[in-house]
């Protein structure tokens, strides 16, 4: 859960991802995941350090970061802060939310819990908005056998349109499937076809009025989809972090388009109980 | 039998996720918390059509711990009375 906004200051995270993207010699791979999914156990098998690994909430506020070579080449491996969405309730998704909106990693490991995995795919869904680059890491199967659990992890790539690979990262099980698949998605060897959630008739129509205008300010460098989305629900973060990213210049018009759309869109009524799907927007 | 609060003056079949007996079952019906708290309680998985399981309760009575999609969460009284719920057994 971690902390709140209000709770922490709103000026706590003092880093910002919006200024320089990162460099490009390196192929940067962020790694996602709810907290609570070994994604820095994950993080340490790849690179070899020593983070810190510890249960309770908030341990990765801003950001850790390693390298490793794979192939003969440099992945920057970047550890975002676990959590359940990328909504911006909290610091910690507000962090996670706009490096992988702005900075625009090669590649975005979203690392699940295959103990209680239908509560994760709600982030999984979230990050293929954002970008097509994705590999699931379905971690702690180790565990999930132990529950007599068993996974379809190529049903579930299918489904996802994404490769998932089943990882224990405590043994270092899984780790150079992972490995192989992080490279072919950030080098492009591997395409991938994301499920992407439909928001049925309204939503729908919305996004299709404004995506040109988004297109247009941002090109093809981040998720526009997830941005007009965001834009439709009145989002204040992320309309600042766009007049950041922008300068400030260009925003009037989109912001105003969002007033008038988002505001239509929250006073419909019934809309929250006819959208159905765990990225429902109310 | 289930003891339905009458001030609350719910829908037929509806009763708020508070008042769901320990070890019983109900599917979410509709969630009656606005902003934050509404989307945080989506993000848990918290929609419309959801099995939830009162598990157990503190001795005071609040909060309560609720099984959700296969993990547990605990609500206090305000959040849990504005969650109905309906019950439906398996």
């Amino acid at each position: 859960m971690g902390l709140t906004r209000q709770s922490s200051g709103f000026k706590t995270n003092t880093v910002s991802f919006l200024k320089g993207v990162p460099a490009k010699e390196d192929l940067v791979i962020a790694l996602a995941g709810n907290p609570n999914t070994g994604k820095s156990t994950v993080f340490n098998a790849l690179t070899g350090l020593n983070q810190h690994t510890g249960n309770w909430p908030g341990k990765t506020v801003l950001h850790a970061e390693g390298r490793y070579i794979y192939q003969g080449m440099v992945f920057k491996l970047v550890d975002l802060p676990g959590t359940y969405s990328l909504l911006a309730n909290s610091v910690e998704e507000q962090v996670a939310g706009d490096y992988l909106c702005f900075a625009g990693p090669d590649a975005t490991v979203v690392v699940v819990d295959a103990t209680c995995l239908e509560r994760n795919l709600n982030l999984v869904l979230q990050v293929l908005e954002i970008t097509p680059r994705v590999v699931v890491c379905v971690n702690l199967v180790d565990e999930a056998r132990r529950k007599k659990i068993r996974i379809d992890l190529d049903l579930l790539a299918q489904e996802l349109g994404v490769p998932v690979v089943g990882a224990a990262a405590r043994n270092g099980e899984g780790l150079n499937q992972l490995l192989s698949a992080i490279a072919g998605v950030a080098c492009r060897r591997i395409s991938t076809s994301p499920h992407l959630v439909r928001y049925g008739g309204l939503v729908e129509n919305l996004l299709a009025a404004i995506d040109p205008a988004i297109k247009e300010l941002f090109g093809d460098h981040f998720g526009s989809r997830w941005l007009a989305l965001r834009l439709l629900d009145g989002d204040q973060a992320v309309i600042a972090a766009i007049r950041e990213w922008l300068g400030g210049s260009k925003i009037s018009r989109v912001k105003k388009g969002d007033q008038r759309q988002g505001g239509k869109l929250r006073y419909e009524p019934g809309f929250c109980s006819q959208a159905g799907g765990p990225a429902q927007r109310g | 039998m289930v003891k339905v609060r009458q001030d609350l003056n719910l829908p037929g079949g509806l009763i708020s996720l508070y008042d769901l007996p320990l070890g019983r079952s109900a599917v979410v019906n509709s969630i009656g918390a606005q902003g934050l708290a509404r989307r945080r309680m989506m993000d848990l998985g918290l929609v419309p059509g959801t099995r939830v399981n009162a598990l157990r309760c503190s001795p005071a009575g609040d909060p309560k711990a609720f099984k959700i999609r296969g993990a547990v969460i605990a609500f206090r009284k305000e959040e849990a009375r504005r969650i109905l719920v309906e019950l439906k057994e398996r």
